[in-house]
């Protein structure tokens, strides 16, 4: 449709594009601006009712914008003792970067090998990998959660990382990616005298930067995001991440709602931030993932 | 190599010393091969086995026996758990309300994706930021979403922002959440998804949309085919059938999963109106530690999803081959 907007006004026509024309494309627009406003709406709440007085929230007149801005709220949030909010925001930060780590470094290594190791087995070891594919890690925590509680694992941190480690769609979508890199660079390098690991760390990692960012930077936000296997593993409130002391602080008796979003805010702003300067690579690794077919 | 017969005697020592030589030599190399291949591969082969196949395994066996508050079988109760658990009218309850939810939330998003996708690609102008702006909810967890959708805009008291819209219009407000009739909840729960994974599935069409050569619609004009409708009907359509098809059962597979939102904004007392089976299955395992029976439920959740992921690669398979 963009093709066909865009050549209404160089078609050739002789008056140029139509009043229709033009009243369609501002009617888009004003469609656009409002459903934009309506998509940030969520957003503008968080923050609204994390820097209100708890008043002005559950006032019988509620009005849009506060009255003042309480930016000790943040002050009172951490020193809520209450509330491990800022234990959570350390296990989230430790438990992603972990996490993203140890999954970008083993499947990058297993589709690589996968994709160049003429291994005699190699077909089957991927099969192997492809079943995986079939059942979504959250439909299987209850098998899950029982290994990690006979490994003794529950509310520690290896239980919270390193199941989520090991992902078969990863390594797929890797292996996917090192099949189309090109061989002539691989080639070169075998020339000058490096085998397959000299060859995959001076060669192939330096020239996939891109698909490297993009995959790091989706299973960041999900481990983020994550909320199912926190939960069940984070029995201890030691081993709580932020999704679930805040899970916990919505469902909790007594309700403290501007410390409940100003927790919120403060929880998204990494991800905000991780947005602002890499969308790209985000739109990218959906792309990569969203149309695995 | 020479045939074995026109040699001599010595000539064939030779010869056999030399291919076991070769032999050693390739069976060297497919060493070296297998430990060079195992050394880049071997670390998530080990992790999938111990956190995918034994754990399925051990679910399998648990499935069988009664284990409740073990890990380990206590006594085996052959399919008990299996027609326990199909006849448990709360796990049956827990599939018809990911039945419902789906009904509501794969139409919505399939249709809301693609026409978002057609609004933005339509125009030049800011088309990036208006791309960004229905991404960005993509940054933000279903635990967050559920506060905004629980606490705020569908707080049940006058001070939420849908009530506090119903007042000035003069209407009176509404319990959300919590009234099973009419069941409002679905709204709240459907939206909460609408928003965070609209983004995702506008740009999987996106990139579909831009994979369309545009001589087909330069080639339709021509032939006298009129902008809208008509080229949307008979090109843009028929060329997002594979995307489509993605985003349709990766919807479904999504949906089959959903439990954030269902946990945090049903909960208090709320739950009972809508619970899909990962909740239940929660409950089951964590709260009663009933591992034999919610293993029976993973079971039986597993060969569902199968099922559903086999009739996705069918049909993207499909649509490639043709």
């Amino acid at each position: 449709m963009a093709a066909i907007v865009s050549r209404s006004t160089q078609s050739g026509r002789p008056r140029g594009p139509s009043a229709w024309a033009i009243i369609r494309l501002v009617l888009r627009y004003v469609l656009l601006v409002i459903l934009a406003l309506l998509f940030l709406l969520p957003f503008y709440l968080i923050v609204r009712n994390g820097l209100a007085a708890e008043s002005e929230i559950t006032s019988p007149n509620w009005t849009f914008f506060p009255s003042t801005l309480h930016f000790e709220n943040i002050q009172e949030l951490f020193n809520d003792t209450e509330v491990p909010f800022l234990d959570g925001m350390v296990n989230s930060t430790i438990i992603a970067v972990l996490q993203t780590a140890g999954q970008i470094l083993l499947s990058a290594l297993a589709g690589y090998g996968l994709a160049r190791i003429p291994y005699r087995w190699s077909n089957q070891v991927f099969f192997a990998i492809l079943v995986t594919l079939m059942i979504p890690s959250a439909v299987i925590f209850v098998p899950t959660y029982v290994i990690v509680s006979y490994l003794g694992w529950v509310s520690t941190l290896q239980g919270l990382v390193v199941p989520g480690v090991f992902s078969g769609f990863t390594t797929f979508l890797f292996r996917q990616f090192f099949l189309g890199f090109p061989r002539e660079l691989e080639e070169a390098g075998r020339v000058d005298g490096l085998g397959y690991w000299g060859v995959f760390w001076r060669i192939v990692v330096p020239n996939s930067f891109g698909i490297i960012a993009a995959l790091s930077v989706i299973t960041f936000i999900a481990s983020w995001n994550a909320f199912l296997w926190p939960l069940v593993i984070g029995q201890d409130s030691s081993a709580w991440t932020v999704q679930v002391v805040l899970s916990n602080f919505l469902n909790a008796q007594v309700l403290n709602l501007h410390e409940l979003f100003i927790g919120a805010t403060i929880a998204i702003l990494p991800l905000v931030i991780i947005f602002l300067f890499l969308q790209r690579y985000i739109v990218e690794g959906y792309k990569q993932s969203g149309l695995k077919g | 190599m020479k045939s074995v017969g026109t040699t001599t005697p010595a000539e064939m020592l030779d010869l056999r010393e030399e291919n076991q030589k070769s032999v050693q030599r390739v069976r060297r190399q497919s060493l070296k091969t297998a430990l060079i291949f195992w050394s880049f591969v071997g670390p998530m082969i080990i992790g999938l086995t111990v956190f995918f196949y034994i754990p399925i395994l051990w679910s399998l066996i648990l499935s069988f026996a009664d284990a409740r508050a073990t890990l380990i079988p206590a006594g085996w109760v052959g399919l008990g758990n299996y027609r326990a658990m199909l006849g448990d009218p709360e796990f049956i309850r827990a599939l018809v309300t990911f039945t419902i939810f789906a009904a509501f939330i794969v139409p919505t998003t399939l249709l809301s994706a693609l026409g978002l996708a057609l609004l933005v690609n339509s125009i030049k102008f800011a088309q990036g930021f208006f791309r960004s702006v229905f991404f960005l909810p993509t940054a933000c967890s279903y635990v967050l979403a559920s506060i905004v959708w629980k606490m705020s805009i569908f707080n049940g008291s006058s001070f939420g922002l849908a009530n506090t819209v119903r007042h000035t219009v003069g209407l009176d407000p509404i319990s959300w959440i919590s009234s099973p009739n009419p069941p409002w909840y679905w709204l709240v729960l459907v939206t909460v998804r609408l928003w965070l994974q609209l983004g995702i599935y506008m740009i999987i069409f996106i990139a579909g949309l831009q994979e369309i050569p545009r001589e087909l619609y330069e080639a339709a004009l021509v032939d006298g085919a009129r902008r809208g409708w008509q080229t949307f009907r008979h090109i843009t359509f028929p060329m997002l059938r594979n995307a489509t098809i993605a985003v349709l059962l990766l919807n479904v597979i999504a949906a089959f999963q959903a439990f954030d939102e269902f946990f945090n904004i049903m909960s208090g007392g709320n739950q009972i109106l809508a619970r899909p089976p990962l909740v239940y299955l929660y409950n089951i395992a964590l709260s009663d530690q009933n591992y034999g029976y919610g293993s029976a439920g993973a079971i039986i959740l597993t060969v569902i999803i199968v099922i559903f992921t086999l009739i996705q690669g069918r049909f993207l398979g499909f649509g490639r081959s043709e």
